[in-house]
């Protein structure tokens, strides 16, 4: 009995196998060796070696000394701000739109997915096209509406720069929401409504009595996929100003980048990402507690 | 019987194979560059080449250069460099290589037959790969890489916007002074003056590094870079101080603080600007997006008369030969015969980018000699033998652009980078 009962769980065991080993190979590896790294001072170029690049936890004391990689921290905070707002509240509306049966309904479902499927690169540099200061079409529209005190260099101007790029980035992203939102909307039952517009529910009651509780679970998804995607936004910021100007739109990727490519201080790069990480982790487990303290509410 | 001709063929076989594939590789070679715009050429030299001496060159393309970059260095760590690579960066990551022994030592080849090959280089374009005597990387003494170009930044007029505005053209502005008045007649014609990349941090840095050349002089500029000069000197804040009049005399094309090159190039070939900053390498780029424009090449014009401008320049693109690979010599001779003046005369003539071999200047186009005429004026980081901190390169130039933007005053600037200096001095001791 124990041999079939030892020969069950080997059996299971070496079903799982496969799946740790590739899991060990390509997370838990790369892993440990960035948070080895972390602990190092190495230019990426030399030979590596641990016992003689060990600076212990210098590269996270200076991590936490370093104000340009909090002022970035902050700045890709401000764009996450504006996408779960700005880009959510938006991506909600339109699937609440498509929801009802109107007409064309698919034809609009491909045209606010599309920008999500567009390169970031090409939708970067098209972008910048439209705002640049010398002859960008967003100036030119300005001036032909009449409004040229608008008029502005959209990107290199320290107090609209990081906006702009936030506002392209919901852009780019509200389609992911919308796809998802509209799922979430499409398996709430459709008696509900009925049955309350039977005794009289407005369109805002319907919304806010069924709507949204049903929809909880998939805001709190929506929520968490915007907050990891747009802290981690990189192309968008890399192909419309660099990082520029100044430090003024500075993400932590764009300084991971450059601790790495830009300074050769590869230990101090995996450093930034652990604690990039380890924000996001957080700010992660903080959005599902809540969650399930709204579900319970 | 059969059985031991079987156990003496494979012993015969096996003692034959290093050689057979010493023999094998020694036919082919591999180089990696990351040059998109002369694949084509290099493809016709491999060809020639494998005509002349049966040897295969396999040029391989990773573009852009940062994709480029970053794949050295992998490759460097599994230790697959190919026979022959250029590197990226700056000249402590080149010093990185030499130091991980991945980089052959040319000088000796470059000293046989009384330094022929040596002498048929461009002096300075040398000196970007050669580490000297006591230089501060703590690299043995030589010559590590093999120019294959030669460059130099300096700026650009645009001849018929000048002469549109007025201004003379046969004598583009040679002061500082000759410069803001000249923009001055500029802006009464709705023309933009200076266009650059400085959205891309290293062309401030150079532009920058120019004129506190011009100011203070080179030794000055390294005593800087070594720590016995702070960067709150008043020299420095004269060279800070030239961003914030080039801002308020609206000399700078709007939003250069974000503009890629690539943008500033475009603008200057359309006739939408009067003035770039941009290296050699540009005649090429004009020439395709505009085969009109005409236009020259000039020092940036100086400030003072005490010390003379210098300009960025010296090797374009280089070669370095893998030390670990199984083909040194063939790479070597490779490097050797590229460098020849009909190889320079092709690829110059197909790249429009001057050539590294000084007997192969002729009939260049009227604009690349000019660049060439300056490379007596030229410097570069990697020659000074010392070398900044990374983070105070950045602090420096992103500081540049916040004088531009009119965020930070040059004073201001002066004390950030100090601070920033000193703490990573700190950090070294």
């Amino acid at each position: 009995m124990n041999n079939i009962r030892a020969k069950t769980v080997f059996q299971n065991y070496l079903f799982v196998l496969p799946a740790v080993l590739l899991f060990s190979v390509f997370y838990i590896y790369p892993f440990y060796k960035v948070f080895t790294l972390s602990l190092c001072q190495w230019d990426g170029i030399a030979r590596f070696d641990f016992a003689k690049n060990f600076i212990g936890m210098r590269n996270f004391i200076e991590l936490f000394q370093d104000k340009i990689w909090w002022s970035a921290m902050l700045q890709a905070g401000y764009i996450t701000l504006i996408a779960l707002t700005f880009q959510n509240a938006l991506a909600l509306m339109l699937a609440l739109a498509c929801d009802r049966d109107i007409k064309g309904g698919n034809i609009y479902r491909v045209i606010f997915y599309l920008p999500p499927v567009l390169s970031e690169v090409v939708v970067g540099l098209v972008w910048r096209w439209i705002y640049d200061g010398n002859y960008g079409l967003l100036n030119h529209w300005l001036y032909q509406a009449g409004l040229s005190n608008l008029v502005t260099d959209w990107l290199s101007n320290p107090k609209t720069a990081l906006t702009c790029v936030a506002i392209i980035h919901c852009w780019k992203g509200f389609g992911w929401g919308f796809i998802i939102f509209l799922a979430g909307l499409q398996t709430i039952p459709r008696q509900l409504y009925e049955a309350a517009k039977v005794d009289g529910a407005s369109s805002w009651q319907l919304f806010k009595n069924i709507t949204i509780p049903l929809m909880i679970p998939v805001f709190i998804l929506v929520s968490i996929l915007t907050v990891l995607g747009t802290m981690q936004v990189f192309v968008l910021i890399l192909s419309m100003t660099g990082g520029g100007p100044g430090y003024h739109t500075e993400v932590p990727v764009t300084r991971i980048l450059e601790s790495m490519v830009g300074s050769s201080r590869f230990g101090y790069a995996c450093s930034q990402g652990i604690l990039f990480g380890a924000v996001l982790l957080a700010v992660s487990f903080i959005q599902i507690k809540l969650s399930k303290y709204m579900k319970q509410a | 019987m059969l059985s031991l001709f079987t156990v003496f063929l494979s012993i015969f076989l096996v003692s034959c194979g290093p050689q057979v594939q010493n023999k094998l590789q020694a036919e082919s070679i591999t180089v990696w560059h990351w040059m998109s715009d002369r694949e084509g050429a290099f493809l016709e030299l491999a060809k020639r080449y494998e005509a002349e001496t049966g040897v295969k060159v396999n040029f391989e393309l990773y573009a852009p250069s940062d994709a480029y970059a970053q794949k050295v260095r992998a490759a460097a760590q599994t230790n697959t460099l190919p026979d022959i690579f250029g590197i990226l960066g700056e000249k402590r990551d080149f010093a990185s290589f030499v130091k991980s022994d991945y980089i052959y030592d040319l000088t000796e080849e470059m000293n046989k037959e009384n330094s022929a090959w040596r002498n048929k280089l461009f002096a300075k374009a040398l000196s970007v790969n050669e580490f000297e005597q006591g230089n501060s990387f703590d690299v043995k003494p030589g010559i590590y890489g093999v120019p294959i170009d030669v460059t130099n930044i300096q700026m650009l007029y645009n001849k018929d916007l000048l002469r549109s505005a007025g201004v003379e053209t046969e004598n583009p502005p040679k002061t500082w002074e000759d410069l803001i008045e000249i923009n001055k007649k500029l802006k009464t014609k709705g023309i933009q003056g200076i266009v650059s990349g400085w959205g891309e941090r290293w062309l401030i840095d150079c532009i920058a590094s120019n004129y506190a050349f011009n100011i203070m002089g080179k030794d000055k500029v390294l005593d800087t870079i070594r720590g016995n000069v702070s960067y709150t000197d008043p020299d420095w804040i004269k060279v800070f101080d030239l961003f914030r009049e080039m801002r308020d005399e609206g000399m700078l094309a709007s939003g250069i603080v974000t503009m890629v090159n690539k943008t500033a190039e475009q603008l200057f070939a359309n006739n939408r600007a009067a003035f770039a900053f941009n290296g050699s390498w540009c005649v090429n780029v004009y020439k395709g997006m505009n085969p009109d424009l005409n236009y020259g090449a000039m020092l940036p014009p100086r400030v003072s008369d005490k010390y003379p401008m210098a300009i960025w320049g010296g090797a374009g693109s280089s070669f370095m030969v893998n030390k670990r690979s199984k083909n040194v010599q063939p790479a070597v001779d490779f490097l050797k015969w590229i460098t020849n003046a009909p190889q320079q005369i092709f690829l110059s003539k197909e790249t429009q980018d001057l050539p590294s071999n000084k007997y192969s200047l002729k009939d260049i186009p009227m604009v690349l000699s000019q660049f060439a005429g300056a490379m007596d004026n030229t410097t570069h980081p990697n020659v000074w033998g010392v070398s900044e901190f990374p983070v105070v390169i950045e602090a420096f130039d992103k500081g540049i652009q916040s004088i531009i933007i009119g965020e930070k005053t040059p004073e201001q600037l002066a004390g950030e980078v100090q601070q920033v200096k000193e703490r990573e001095m700190a950090k070294k001791q």
